[in-house]
């Protein structure tokens, strides 16, 4: 009996220990990432002004704005480049190659080895194949060549596993009232596997916007006047802004890196927004 | 009554497995069949090949002749015209992740039916042949996976009558409801053959002799036996048959 009641107590015990230590581990995480935030947003809100928000680019404003425009447009462009290419490709891999194939076998060892390679690995590719070899120079369109190809292995891995994930049961039951192949991927498989699609493209989302390495050797650190959708122009985006403010070493260009900071951060937020509810729509059509 | 379907000699391999061996049988049109036998005996793969959903599966091969109206499903038919002429519901409802509505309409739109006011009267019509509009009526825009397993059962068969078909492959409906939804889908059943030709696999004896007007025994890939369900409960031909119908195995 007492023993019993002994037992009881530990185990009550230790699920309180587990109990706290989830507690804490999750304050924990989410109390890193406020601290983040407003460590960025309370240096850097309070410089951000309208020229260095909207104004030209000169020594004086440093401003931003034409950095914003190219980190936007980059982000539209590798990822309508991408998301077909990646979820096509996916696509295959979960739907129509044969288990056993061994062209599968290879493309799955290329996502996967092409998912670890460092992202200035891809820079210098991209430095050779596309500023030398297809001789774009250091532009705009060279940094979304290098930039798409860097997230594809991402996109295709996500939406392989949410399209494994979608269950038999949806095929057959699409499949046994004399529906295509095609027609049951595209009307229950993909809407199906739509969150997990998603998650992988918010995560490329996240590469590109902090991507500085393989864009520094591809689209250069060139900063325009005024923002410019020219695609053969070299251009910066804001994290490479942001990251030649703070190696300049100037108090002022460094609390400017900070306001660049706190804009990327906005950006990344109306971005994954954006791309929460188009998908959303995407995925209801048939509703 | 005519023979709706036929299947002669029939042999099917999964790999060097035969599943099943030298099956013959004549399937009567607005009759209910029911294929009983222990686990692994062949009847839901024999259900399966009737609208080649054995297709999807890798490795399977299959010898001798299934008829549709006396047109081989396998040489001169498309697999997707079979299926729509053989409808099917699952051991496990698997309702599509949609609203009620959408769930019905899915066939037909698949088909190339369209206008919401044509959809809308399949849907109803639909739903109402597998007796439940009224519960829906007022939720179809609502998620099917909302409703309870019994309901997302009777949503299964009302998909699958969608598309009009012709015959209907139940694979044990009933074996993961509660008794309450098997009545109610046996008496549904029971109700709709007269239009249709439905064929059922059970692991239910008591299901068979209560709904269906013909019995197929099945035993490792064999029919042992075949006749009218009163008569193979009553006096069964086969020793075999009559232990397994008395629970002697199985």
């Amino acid at each position: 009996m007492d023993r019993a009641i002994d037992n009881l107590k530990q185990r009550k015990a230790k699920a309180f220990l587990f109990k706290s230590s989830v507690w804490f581990c999750g304050i924990l995480t989410v109390g890193i990432l406020i601290y983040i935030l407003f460590f960025i947003l309370l240096k850097g809100v309070p410089k951000i002004n309208r020229s260095f928000l909207f104004g030209e680019y000169n020594s004086e404003t440093l401003s931003a704005f034409s950095s914003m425009v190219t980190t936007v447009q980059m982000i539209v462009i590798s990822l309508l480049i991408s998301v077909p290419i990646g979820v096509f490709c996916a696509i295959y891999l979960a739907e129509y190659a044969k288990r056993g194939n061994k062209a599968v076998k290879v493309i799955r060892l290329a996502i996967d080895t092409l998912a670890g390679i460092p992202s200035i690995v891809y820079g210098l590719f991209g430095m050779i194949f596309f500023v030398q070899i297809l001789a774009f120079r250091a532009s705009v369109l060279s940094g979304i060549g290098t930039i798409s190809i860097m997230i594809l292995p991402v996109i295709i891995s996500s939406s392989e596993e949410a399209i494994k994930s979608v269950p038999d049961t949806y095929r057959e039951g699409s499949l046994g009232l004399g529906a295509s192949r095609l027609r049951t991927v595209f009307r229950i498989v993909l809407p199906t596997a739509m969150p997990g699609i998603l998650a992988g493209i918010i995560l490329s989302i996240g590469r590109i916007v902090g991507e500085t390495a393989a864009l520094i050797f591809t689209s250069g650190t060139n900063v325009l006047k005024t923002p410019s959708l020219d695609l053969m122009a070299s251009q910066r985006t804001l994290a490479i802004h942001m990251y030649m403010l703070a190696s300049e070493g100037l108090p002022y260009s460094r609390d400017m890196a900070f306001a660049t900071g706190s804009i990327l951060i906005l950006v990344v937020f109306v971005v994954n927004y954006a791309t929460t509810k188009l998908a959303g729509r995407i995925g209801r059509i048939h509703d | 009554m005519t023979d709706k379907i036929k299947i002669e000699n029939v042999d099917l391999f999964y790999g060097d497995f035969q599943a099943l061996k030298n099956v013959n049988m004549n399937i009567k049109e607005n009759e209910i069949t029911a294929f009983i036998g222990p686990s692994g005996c062949g009847k839901s793969t024999l259900l399966k090949s009737l609208n080649r959903m054995n297709d999807l599966i890798e490795g399977v091969k299959i010898t001798g002749r299934m008829l549709l109206d006396d047109v081989d499903i396998y040489k001169d038919m498309d697999a997707t015209v079979l299926r729509r002429r053989v409808g099917m519901v699952f051991q496990k409802p698997n309702p599509f992740p949609m609203s009620i509505y959408e769930n019905v309409a899915y066939g037909p739109k698949t088909h190339g039916v369209k206008g919401k006011a044509k959809l809308d009267e399949i849907v109803e019509e639909s739903l109402r042949s597998a007796a439940m509009w009224d519960e829906v009526k007022d939720r179809l825009k609502k998620s099917a996976l909302g409703l309870s397993g019994g309901q997302q059962q009777r949503l299964c068969i009302a998909r699958a009558f969608s598309v009009n078909p012709e015959v209907i492959l139940l694979d044990e409906p009933t074996s993961a409801l509660d008794p309450i939804s098997t009545m109610k889908i046996e008496d549904l059943l029971v109700e709709i053959k007269k239009n249709y030709t439905i064929i059922i696999v059970t692991h239910n004896m008591q299901q068979a002799t209560r709904i269906s007007d013909k019995t197929a025994f099945f035993l490792v890939g064999e029919i042992i036996e075949f006749d009218e369900t009163e008569r193979l409960f009553s006096i069964p031909k086969n020793k075999k048959t009559e232990d397994y119908i008395t629970g002697r195995f199985g």
